[in-house]
């Protein structure tokens, strides 16, 4: 039996500790104004590569929004770098953390601003097509849940490693897809936590 | 060093689905979970420098112009990894409720009190044993609408990130001897008493500072081990 300590609930109120600034609606008085320590919008000065928006509801087993849930996203740089603090070489966008946190607004959508990850190194050499890892947190939910976000303009998804371990019929939980917002490039990504196209998430 | 996250370790944490907590009914996936390889993506994690948090950060009695009502405590302890070894430079993050048992969250509405000296978040760094220590008060127990009469133990909300993105965790921390522990089944959803009882902090009172606050020990241990010939993970 493991040592470890155990997972609990985020609980409905974690908004002005975790994600103050956030799509919440935790409205912080200037009285109980409090720190943002992680953000949602992940593009830092020196980040390179091409800058997206991503977006989606978060939905429980009724289809209902989950209005309380919390999203956190951890990703590469737009050259597969993960910006590890153990033994990785400087790179020049030092400031792009790869990390960001967003709570989902009354309507049970997040979003993110981020750059678009590269291909990172996969298991056997093999490359994994672009992708984000999502967790989500909220009320309800003893502990988290891992997915993953692969892109829809990606010919590189067809071999993924991870996305071919999937059912077939389910992958499609997976892609986030893309419209253009003027000249932004928007990945619509809905997370089902429950039900009829239950996102896939992974026991890692 | 190589680090590896076994998932036999996660067999002490709730299930998806825990009925008598209402609110996982529909929260839960309700597919099976599927197993991948840990890869690039999930062996790294955020990093966070000291320069995450700043200096008073981890006091929540001085975020105000007065103190705040209540009994003022100190909570501390170590991050571990599975081998026991300390976690240093990882991101501790609490939060709440005031000594009435009342979040500033305007979701909260408990009739308690607000205290416009106490917002109840904080945050520190592990140092290089990866020790963190925060000065605050004792949450109040509060109601909420899981069953008749449901009254929540006293806690606080730990945010804790580790060697990688696996190795997050979010957990609550309880008070010793709490009489509320039978009947709440967010505590009683780790159905294993050892590591339920990992969730409970000690009175300290080797560190209780005298005539002036109580002292509380919550050490954390997360996933994450040494890869030896005997913990090669079986994929």
């Amino acid at each position: 039996m493991s040592d470890i300590t155990p997972s609990q609930t985020v609980g409905p109120y974690f908004a002005y500790g975790l994600a103050p600034h956030s799509r919440c609606h935790w409205q912080p008085s200037p009285h109980y104004d409090s720190k943002e320590t992680v953000g949602a919008n992940l593009i830092t000065p020196d980040a390179t590569g091409q800058k997206i928006h991503i977006e989606g509801s978060v939905l429980d087993g009724d289809g209902k929004p989950i209005n309380d849930a919390m999203i956190e996203i951890w990703q590469a740089d737009s050259q597969g770098r993960y910006a590890h603090a153990r033994g990785e070489k400087p790179r020049p966008n030092a400031k792009f953390t790869g990390f960001g946190r967003s709570a989902t607004d009354k309507a049970g959508v997040y979003s993110f601003d981020t750059v678009k990850p590269g291909v990172v190194p996969g298991p056997d050499g093999k490359p994994q097509a672009p992708h984000i890892v999502f967790c989500i947190y909220s009320r309800g939910m003893l502990r988290q849940v891992y997915t993953r976000l692969y892109f829809s303009d990606e010919a590189s998804n067809a071999a993924d490693p991870i996305l071919t371990l999937v059912p077939a019929d389910r992958r499609v939980t997976l892609i986030a897809h893309k419209e253009m917002r003027g000249e932004l490039a928007v990945y619509r990504f809905d997370i089902r936590v429950q039900g009829e196209n239950e996102t896939v998430f992974f026991d890692i | 060093m190589t680090f590896i996250y076994p998932r036999e370790s996660l067999s002490v944490y709730p299930k998806h689905l825990s009925p008598e907590y209402k609110s996982t009914v529909k929260r839960s996936p309700s597919k099976p979970l599927i197993i991948v390889p840990h890869t690039l993506s999930e062996l790294t994690g955020p990093a966070f420098g000291h320069d995450a948090v700043q200096e008073g950060d981890n006091d929540l009695t001085k975020q105000h112009k007065g103190e705040p009502l209540g009994e003022r405590i100190i909570v501390h302890g170590h991050v571990y990894d599975e081998d026991k070894r300390p976690v240093a430079d990882t991101l501790v993050e609490i939060w709440q409720a005031n000594a009435c048992g009342r979040y500033v969250h305007n979701v909260d509405q408990h009739p308690a009190p607000l205290d416009p000296n106490f917002t109840g978040a904080g945050r520190t760094v592990t140092d290089k044993n990866g020790h963190y220590k925060f000065v605050t008060v004792k949450p109040g127990a509060y109601p909420w609408g899981n069953h008749p009469n449901a009254w929540r133990p006293n806690h606080i909300h730990f945010s804790v990130f580790g060697q990688s993105f696996v190795s997050r965790l979010v957990t609550q921390m309880y008070f010793p001897g709490d009489p509320l522990f039978p009947f709440d089944p967010i505590f009683n959803s780790v159905t294993d008493e050892k590591a339920r009882l990992r969730m409970v902090s000690s009175f300290d009172l080797e560190n209780t500072i005298p005539d002036w606050a109580l002292c509380f020990r919550f050490d954390i241990v997360l996933r994450g081990r040494e890869q030896t010939p005997t913990h090669t993970e079986k994929h």
